[in-house]
């Protein structure tokens, strides 16, 4: 019962997962990330099957980090990125063993200047939403208004959900870059 | 890409694999005529594959000869019932297990060695299948000796248990089964990694694995800090297994306890786990009624 939210707002994408990782009926770990970086302006977040998640993950860090090399330092877009992921996951499903791994790609194109939050899963079905939660979402909210909302998301996650999930960890993606946000 | 890699490397498991793929090759006869194939052996050429039972589903051959509550009458017994447990402090890491090796509700051994030594840096945790940890650690020490031998560098406890992950990776779905702490001294100090057969790696402080690490958590939650003393440290380990050993059906016997420093491992001792239960380590006894005096329970 891994949790990942993502929410795009005016000028960042959010990005937030849980930081527990369990096994059987015990917590192995209180402080898991499950995201990935995968260059200055995308962060693929992911849940799904043990072992599948994080072999994907690096897979995809690790293709996506040698296209930055040989391309002379250009970074792929958010939306290229989001295609590339979808098409990896597209074709594994229709090999012998599928990784049986769902992401969020949160990213921002410096540009265009826009942000973005793509859901991929592992059939490789692929949508670009404003946001992967649920709450009063407004679009055109500031990056303090967003995380004010992630705090109400995650308050009734709280309340409702019957296991504690340790908190998370939230991450913001904008001109800048990736940055982790530390008052959670 | 990594195919690509294993097709023409000269070292590795995969290579392993394709030299016994291609042994097997050469007398297809037999291999069709061995184990319960119902006929489908053939069905899996040209297809693919590591050189496991060639069945079309090599995890579904594997538990029709394996040990299952379904079957009593297999011939291969899996060792099910384990507890193991590995934590860092201050003074390096300490890694402790019981040694019971139970087949169903029969005890088929009460001393067993679920302590893999991997080499005098690095130590590997038994719990699942007994067979693929030994084999798969004795296998991950050689790697780490050739690492050694290329790089003239140790190996970090990071990067082995990441060859043992990856490795284990590459098998997943056909019926490995291993919940190990890779644990050791490196570069950066003392460090605990959990990998198991489903391919999870974790890095941590605190890890216990098998059907009694839910008593072991109990005792190790609540006496765990960072500065613990080096005798403080091996009487929580000690203490956690035995309150396991205790409890858990599955586990029990005796305890083995390993204490890993910046000069590499040292095995502690044996413990009767009854023993502990009557005099303890030291003349006190870790059985309620004994620390106690409390009969009204007995």
């Amino acid at each position: 019962m891994d949790i990942v939210l993502g929410i795009r707002v005016q000028d960042s994408t959010i990005i937030a997962t849980s930081k527990a990782a369990t096994r059987g009926i015990s917590v192995l770990k209180t402080t898991d990330d499950k995201t990935r970086a995968l260059n200055t302006h995308n962060l693929l977040a992911y849940t799904g099957e043990a072992g599948d998640t994080v072999q994907f993950a690096e897979y995809i860090q690790a293709n996506i980090q040698l296209y930055t090399m040989r391309e002379n330092d250009i970074e792929l877009s958010p939306k290229a990125t989001a295609s590339f992921v979808r098409n990896e996951l597209a074709t594994s499903i229709r090999s012998r063993k599928p990784f049986q791994v769902n992401v969020l790609l949160g990213g921002f194109d410096p540009k265009t200047n826009t942000p973005s939050l793509n859901w991929i899963d592992y059939l490789g079905t692929q949508v670009e939403l404003p946001y992967a939660a649920h709450g009063h979402y407004r679009p055109d909210m500031k990056l303090e208004e967003g995380l004010e909302l992630l705090k109400l998301s995650l308050k009734e996650l709280e309340t409702r959900m019957p296991i504690d999930f340790k908190g998370v960890y939230v991450k913001v993606v904008d001109k800048d870059g990736i940055r982790d946000v530390a008052e959670y | 890409m990594n195919s690509l890699v294993s097709q023409f490397a000269s070292s590795g498991h995969e290579v392993e694999l394709r030299k016994a793929r291609q042994a097997f090759e050469d007398d297809d006869e037999s291999l069709e005529m061995w184990g319960s194939q119902a006929g489908f052996g053939p069905l899996s050429k040209g297809i693919p594959s590591f050189s496991v039972p060639s069945v079309p589903d090599p995890s579904a051959f594997l538990r029709l000869h394996t040990d299952d509550h379904a079957d009593p009458s297999c011939r291969i017994k899996i060792k099910h019932g384990t507890t193991t447990l590995a934590f860092r402090f201050q003074g390096g890491v300490i890694v402790a297990v019981d040694s019971r090796a139970s087949a169903g509700q029969y005890i088929a051994s009460g001393t067993v060695k679920k302590v893999i030594e991997i080499n005098p840096y690095l130590l590997g945790t038994m719990a699942g299948g007994a067979a693929d940890c030994q084999y798969w650690e004795t296998y991950l020490g050689i790697q780490c000796r050739l690492h050694e031998l290329r790089n003239r560098e140790r190996i970090s406890v990071a990067a082995a248990s990441k060859y043992l992950s990856n490795l284990v990776y590459s098998y997943k779905g056909m019926g490995l089964s291993m919940g190990t702490m890779i644990c050791g001294w490196d570069k950066t100090g003392p460090a605990v990694f959990y990998v198991d057969s489903d391919g999870t790696r974790l890095k941590g402080d605190l890890f216990s694995v098998g059907s009694g690490s839910t008593f072991a958590y109990g005792v190790l939650d609540q006496g765990y800090r960072w500065d613990l003393t080096d005798e403080e440290a091996q009487e929580l380990g000690r203490r956690s297994i035995y309150a396991a050993g205790h409890r858990d059906a599955y586990s029990g016997n005796t305890i083995n306890l390993y204490h890993v420093k910046e000069d590499g491992w040292r095995f502690i001792g044996n413990y009767d786990v009854s023993k502990m239960h009557y005099e303890g380590p030291n003349g006190t006894g870790y059985g309620y009624e004994i620390r106690t005096g409390r009969t009204e329970f007995c």
